[in-house]
């Protein structure tokens, strides 16, 4: 295969998580969270995508996603793809599917809620996924996808 | 969560609600067991609600066990400012029930998360007060000798009215008719139409309080509140247009009963409380025994 000119140099082994919507790279770097992580990684936005306009990548070397942290990529960026590199070679292609439990990612948006009020985890099932709708284990008020706020 | 607690009223199947409602028949009949003897029970009401809590506290006493508690929040630490997490590991040390009132939703689903002891929810706030729809499902069965197949009729608030969602959801088990009286601010929410539209139950909506009623099992009246609409003039145009009045029942079903939460402010006329089929006196009465089998039922006792 003729090899494109990447604008974003490849990895030797780890995940690529492309087709990120450009605006939701901060949120996924928080649901995922990959801030506290020590491996090596790029991050690019604002790059050219012929299905989104604009889209983010990220790249984690040595970091291989498990299902349920691509899981988590539903509520902030359905529509990206994740690669696993192994020898620079895509090995495995896994695709997000949204979880029926979330816990601990998402602020309710209850005000009187006991998750705003106390230092409670949140837990939520999701009760629709496309858009994507989550009720609170706790007020058992439903928070919907334009109102969804990443802890 | 111990599996005991009753947070929520669908933390209840409906085998169980049968089971609770068959109980409090029996506590009915005879009123003063002393099954809670040697028991402590926490009643913790982190905000006052008078009826509730005497309510509570009398089906406590009838069943001999003893209370320890606060009345609202500002006898106890919480105004020093203590966690709920921490008040609630405190009392578990002490009782072998807590029966808790709080004005933040979902403080009771977390206290039962916390606590050993079982955890019987008195009200969250806006969410849920499952022992006033035991009561209500037990007056209504009571009244009409079946929860099956009944015309359940809601008047007033159905927006905020928190104990029509719940008796909603209730009454969902057992194929009722519904129908929604209430002026647009205040309709019943998407959601819980949704939630029929799946199960397949019809309901029907009207503004108008009127004839209507005529073929209503039960009327369940709940109060439209000032403090819900951001237009006081929008207040003033439907406060009076669902007012019960005691010549509006001649057409009604025999059978028919009129139930509401109390307290009552206007929108039951008083001339109303002497016809047979005003029936919201006894159901504050029935909540004694409803509480008395939840309590029961909580405790594992019988």
């Amino acid at each position: 295969m003729a090899k494109k000119e990447l604008q974003v140099s490849a990895i030797e082994n780890g995940t690529v998580i492309d087709h990120i919507p450009a605006d939701k790279l901060f949120d996924v770097i928080n649901v995922l969270g990959i801030a506290e992580m020590e491996n090596a990684m790029t991050f690019g936005t604002n790059l050219k995508s012929s299905k989104l306009g604009t889209k983010a990548i990220i790249k984690i070397w040595d970091k291989f996603l498990e299902d349920d942290e691509v899981n988590k990529l539903a509520l902030v960026a359905p529509s990206a793809k994740i690669n696993i590199i192994r020898d620079y070679d895509v090995v495995e292609k896994k695709t997000v599917n949204v979880p029926e439990r979330v816990e601990g990612i998402v602020k309710c948006m209850n005000p009187k809620c006991i998750t705003n009020h106390e230092y409670v985890r949140t837990k939520f099932d999701v009760v629709n996924t496309r858009p994507i709708v989550l009720k609170c284990h706790y007020c058992e008020k439903l928070t919907d996808e334009k109102h969804l706020e990443i802890i | 969560m111990n599996k005991r607690s009753l947070v929520s009223i669908e933390d209840y199947t409906k085998e169980e609600i049968l089971e609770v409602l068959q109980a409090a028949s029996e506590f009915e009949k005879n009123p003063n067991q002393r099954l809670l003897e040697g028991k402590v029970v926490a009643s913790l009401f982190f905000e006052p609600s008078t009826r509730t809590r005497l309510s509570f506290e009398t089906a406590i006493n009838r069943l001999g066990g003893r209370i320890v508690g606060f009345s609202d929040s500002s006898s106890s630490s919480v105004t020093k400012g203590e966690t709920l997490k921490d008040t609630i590991k405190m009392v578990d040390n002490y009782c072998d029930l807590i029966v808790m009132r709080h004005p933040i939703e979902g403080a009771a689903r977390y206290a039962s998360e916390v606590a050993a002891a079982p955890v019987v929810n008195a009200g969250d706030g806006a969410n849920q007060h499952p022992s006033q729809t035991m009561l209500d499902l037990y007056s209504i069965y009571k009244t009409q000798g079946t929860l099956e197949n009944l015309n359940i009729f809601m008047v007033g608030d159905l927006k905020y009215g928190r104990t029509v969602h719940s008796l909603l959801q209730a009454m969902s088990h057992f194929h009722p008719t519904f129908h929604f009286i209430a002026p647009k601010e205040l309709q019943m929410p998407e959601g819980y139409k949704l939630h029929l539209k799946e199960l397949n139950i019809p309901y029907y909506e009207h503004t108008e309080l009127n004839e209507v009623i005529n073929e209503a099992d039960i009327l369940y009246m709940t109060r439209v509140q000032r403090e819900r609409f951001a237009d006081p003039l929008e207040y003033e145009k439907v406060k009076n247009v669902y007012i019960l009045k005691n010549a509006m029942l001649s057409g009604t079903r025999e059978n028919m009963r009129i139930l509401h939460p109390l307290p009552r402010v206007n929108e039951i006329d008083v001339d109303v409380d002497e016809n047979p089929k005003a029936y919201y006196f006894e159901q504050a009465r029935n909540g004694v025994f409803a509480r008395q089998a939840i309590i029961c039922k909580a405790l594992g006792i019988k």
